[in-house]
């Protein structure tokens, strides 16, 4: 994917950080030595984003540059070497999916298939709704229970076609499943439940009751 | 002084030495891409692999500082197999279309890759391409070529001061580009293509026009400002093709401003080839050398010699003014003046020179700037001003132009009054000058060209004075002249003999009908309004002012067409050589004046080139000690007369077009549009 396919077209002309975030940006610079401001550009970013609908326009590079008296191009640099920040809008539901080796030698080309079969989008693309954006990403350090697919800030994990498709229902009807293993397991503990001589002990199983359900933020 | 080992050759190096120093000091040459010598080091090409004792896998030389007792081998097969495989993969994405590639002949990839390429290529799949970027009228991109080597990111945010370039993306998807695809606002920007190792950033204007084995190079130097960077000058046959940077520690380092390198397109055009004459219609008409020496001689013969002056222009050679000076005191006219801007300079040398030499900025912690800037009068000496601020954030104070000057500057305001704060001590600005232990004043020609000059240039002296700058090791009082023949003109006395009249004194003489004949030797920038009365004999190369005002046209050659002398604003003298003939009938300047001087039966004698310089030499010795300052000695000089209310300013508003070349030049046009345009899209956005 070339550069200019990263970058929307179509730009809003001004951005400006909420007062909420302003306070959070003094307290980000505040950690840096003074004139090392710079280094807070990747938290700025990522406030940038998570206050623009999941997206970055251009006008917040030159916003954040200014602020911490950074060239735009080297904001702009660093906006798109990380995969992690987009610079185009993306859908409510922004679909990481990871196929880095693990992921795939557990069957990520399943759940790829049926995201594809439902939305017909390739990575880097929203689906006709416009709810639900793809990017085929590298490994998202979940590893022990791949596959995995991030929705926004949270991961799925251990999902197969059918588990991903009933995850996709779930965000259709803005009621994400629990967050963590579809299977239910517990962490990153054995499939078949606690093997360690304390769980034992103890008596628990693994599987525990109380699951937080999916955020759904965007 | 870390001592090393390269394949068995001891070698010391100094501290803070690379490895690849160290290789090179003991002779052994290094293949490499990103590595500059005058650029931060980067690291990320590895074409410089070399192998170090105890060190698992070859080492980037360039990157790995050298210490004592290592044990470098560049000569083993692993090296070679290493330096092989980066090319390789160099070579993945490079596209084989080295035949319609303006560097060819002169790519560090296309030689590189003669000693570690392959034969053949391994790779099956598609080679990626990239969008070619925009990047003004002076750089003309092919980014598929591109090998990432960043050194044109960091000449933009490091030399030229403009971090506008950069590298977007990663991996596969990496590319180089400016912000928005903005032209690169930077005089020196057209450096960058010198830098790029391979053909991605190359030449616009030189597009497909020369190979590099076509070309005679001339080595000689720039008159487009007073720096006097070398150059060396490339033609095929009689066109200049192109001017690319000479090596000179002291001068220009390695860059030259675009205006050095391009304004040559003007060389060709509106150019006089042939003597003129103004008919009774009001016209010019071309006319016979031997009509128009009959005709000058004829006027200049008539003439009470008190009625002729001589003007010399920004770009005359020495020797071409000796002669005209030459002829005026044969003719014994009073009457010369080669300040032809009213500047109010002359008279002791160290009241005119760049005293601290250019290698000086190296050295100053503190600097006060008067009516100049740099950035536009003289860009690659300004570049030589940001890398000490860089290094050293020395404080820098402005009276004149709040200009952009790349680093930072405290403008202290543009009232010339802020001169008697800064000498009585009022100002805040003081505390830094006298903290400073080589403090230095640079004075632009915009403050001295003002009716109170004079007055500046002595309160520039006590200042001076005051605060350190001028002491018995070191002297930053410094001039900063915009014209390259200023220098050499002073120096050799071109000025008002006793008596003799300056350029605005000849100006209200000829108002007044008192001035006859008015000798103008490349002169264009004086308001020949005034000499409406006087018959004016234009000498020159261009059909500029001069021309269109001149009674009767000498076509000379321009700076490329003769051998000359030339002094820079540190007084250095530089001998330039000729590159091409002049076109037409077009004359070198100081045998045009040999000519006059014997048609009139006033010969200056002086048959040859060799013979001007003799004389020149005679009369004023350090002409003879090319690439040599002669040191002045420091003197009471300038005015004491009150200051004057009105702001200063810098002399030059338009870097782009400050002479007849330049004006004439479509580049230089279109790079003054580009930047023009750029402005009112920065004011539209704001």
């Amino acid at each position: 994917m070339s550069i200019d396919d990263r970058i929307a077209a179509d730009q809003p002309k001004t951005f400006q950080f909420t007062a909420e975030n302003e306070k959070e940006i003094k307290r980000i610079i505040a950690k840096y030595p003074k004139g090392r401001q710079a280094s807070a550009v990747m938290p700025l970013l990522d406030l940038a984003q998570r206050q623009h609908d999941n997206w970055i326009p251009m006008a917040a590079i030159e916003a954040i540059a200014n602020r911490l008296e950074m060239a735009e191009i080297r904001v702009l640099e660093v906006a798109t070497f990380y995969t992690m920040f987009n610079l185009k809008p993306v859908g409510k539901y922004f679909l990481q999916a990871c196929t880095t080796t693990p992921c795939w030698l557990r069957g990520s080309d399943e759940m790829m298939r049926c995201i594809k079969d439902r939305y017909h989008i390739a990575s880097g693309q929203t689906s006709a709704c416009g709810r639900f954006s793809l990017l085929e990403v590298e490994c998202l350090g979940a590893c022990v229970n791949a596959p995995i697919l991030q929705v926004n800030d949270d991961f799925y994990e251990d999902l197969d076609y059918e588990t991903t498709g009933a995850l996709l229902d779930s965000l259709e009807a803005d009621d994400p499943l629990p967050v963590g293993s579809v299977t239910g397991r517990s962490g990153s503990e054995a499939s078949g439940g606690g093997t360690t001589l304390a769980a034992v002990k103890s008596g628990k199983s693994g599987k525990s009751a109380s699951k937080k359900r999916g955020s759904a933020h965007a | 002084m870390p001592k090393l080992t390269v394949n068995d050759i001891e070698v010391d190096v100094e501290d803070g030495s690379t490895v690849l120093h160290a290789c090179e000091a003991a002779g052994v040459e290094i293949p490499r891409f990103c590595y500059h010598d005058r650029l931060s080091i980067a690291g990320n090409c590895r074409m410089c692999l070399v192998d170090m004792e105890r060190a698992p896998k070859p080492i980037a030389s360039c990157a790995m500082p050298a210490g004592d007792g290592m044990v470098i081998r560049t000569d083993t097969d692993r090296v070679k197999k290493a330096r092989e495989g980066v090319m390789e993969f160099l070579l993945i994405n490079h596209p084989l279309d080295c035949p319609i590639c303006d560097q060819g002949g002169e790519c560090d990839l296309q030689d590189q890759a003669m000693g570690y390429g392959l034969d053949g290529s391994r790779f099956s799949e598609n080679k990626r391409a990239v969008d070619n970027k925009h990047m003004g009228p002076l750089i003309s991109t092919v980014m598929t070529r591109c090998i990432h080597c960043t050194r044109c990111v960091r000449f933009a945010t490091e030399v030229a001061g403009v971090p506008e370039l950069g590298a977007i993306g990663r991996g596969e998807t990496m590319e180089i580009t400016t912000y928005l695809e903005k032209t690169l606002a930077s005089e020196l920007s057209a450096n960058v293509i010198d830098l790029c190792p391979v053909g991605a950033l190359t030449s616009r204007p030189y597009a497909f026009t020369a190979r590099p084995w076509e070309l005679n190079k001339t080595e000689s130097i720039d008159v487009m400002d007073a720096v006097g960077s070398n150059i060396r000058v490339d033609a095929r046959g009689a066109q200049v093709m192109r001017v690319l940077p000479r090596l000179n520690e002291d001068v220009n380092e390695e860059w030259i401003s675009d205006k050095t390198r391009y304004a040559i397109d003007g060389l060709r055009r509106q150019r006089l080839d042939r003597p003129y004459a103004r008919g009774r219609d009001g016209k010019l008409h071309p006319i016979s050398w031997d009509e128009a020496l009959k005709t000058v001689a004829g006027k200049l013969g008539k003439a009470k010699a008190k009625r002729v002056a001589a003007i010399a222009g920004d770009q005359c050679d020495a020797e071409s003014m000796f002669a005209l000076k030459s002829l005026m005191a044969r003719l014994g006219s009073p009457n010369l003046d080669c300040r032809q801007d009213g500047a109010k300079i002359g008279g002791a040398r160290s009241s005119y020179l760049f005293n601290s030499t250019i290698a000086g900025i190296d050295d100053v912690d503190a600097l006060l700037i008067i009516g100049s800037n740099p950035r536009v009068e003289a860009a690659v000496l300004n570049a030589r001003i940001r890398r000490n601020w860089l290094a050293t954030q020395m404080p820098v104070g402005v009276i004149g132009e709040n200009a952009d000057l790349t680093y930072a500057t405290q403008w202290l305001g543009d009232e010339a009054s802020l001169l008697d704060d800064v000498l009585s001590g009022k100002h805040k600005f003081v505390a830094k000058l006298k903290k400073a232990k080589r403090p230095m004043i640079i004075i632009g020609m915009g403050a001295l060209v003002r009716a109170d000059g004079a007055s500046v240039l002595g309160k520039a002296r006590q200042i001076a004075e005051t605060y350190g700058v001028v002491t018995d090791k070191w002297n930053g009082f410094n001039i900063l002249h915009s014209a390259a023949a200023r220098v050499a003109g002073l120096d050799m006395g071109f000025l008002p003999e006793r008596g003799g009249m300056d350029v605005a004194a000849m100006a209200a003489a000829a108002k007044a009908g008192d001035l006859d004949v008015l000798w103008s030797l490349g002169a264009d920038e004086i308001d020949y309004a005034d000499f409406a009365s006087s018959f004016v004999i234009y000498q020159g190369h261009h059909g500029d002012a001069g021309a269109h005002h001149a009674d009767i046209v000498l076509p000379g050659a321009v700076y490329t067409e003769k051998d000359g002398i030339y002094l820079n604003t540190e007084g250095r003298v530089q001998y330039a050589n000729r590159a091409a003939f002049p076109p037409g009938e077009a004359r070198e300047d100081w045998a045009i004046i040999r000519a006059v001087s014997g048609a009139i039966g006033k010969s200056i004698g002086m048959d040859s080139l060799a013979e001007v310089r003799d004389a020149l030499c005679e009369a004023v010795p350090h002409f003879a000690m090319p690439d040599q300052i002669s040191a002045a000695k420091w003197a009471k000089f300038g005015g004491r007369a009150k200051l004057s209310s009105q702001p200063i300013t810098s002399a030059i508003e338009n870097f782009y077009m400050t002479c007849a070349i330049s004006r004439a030049s479509e580049t230089m046009a279109e790079c003054r549009r580009a930047q023009q345009a750029d402005a009112a899209g920065a004011v539209a956005a704001e």
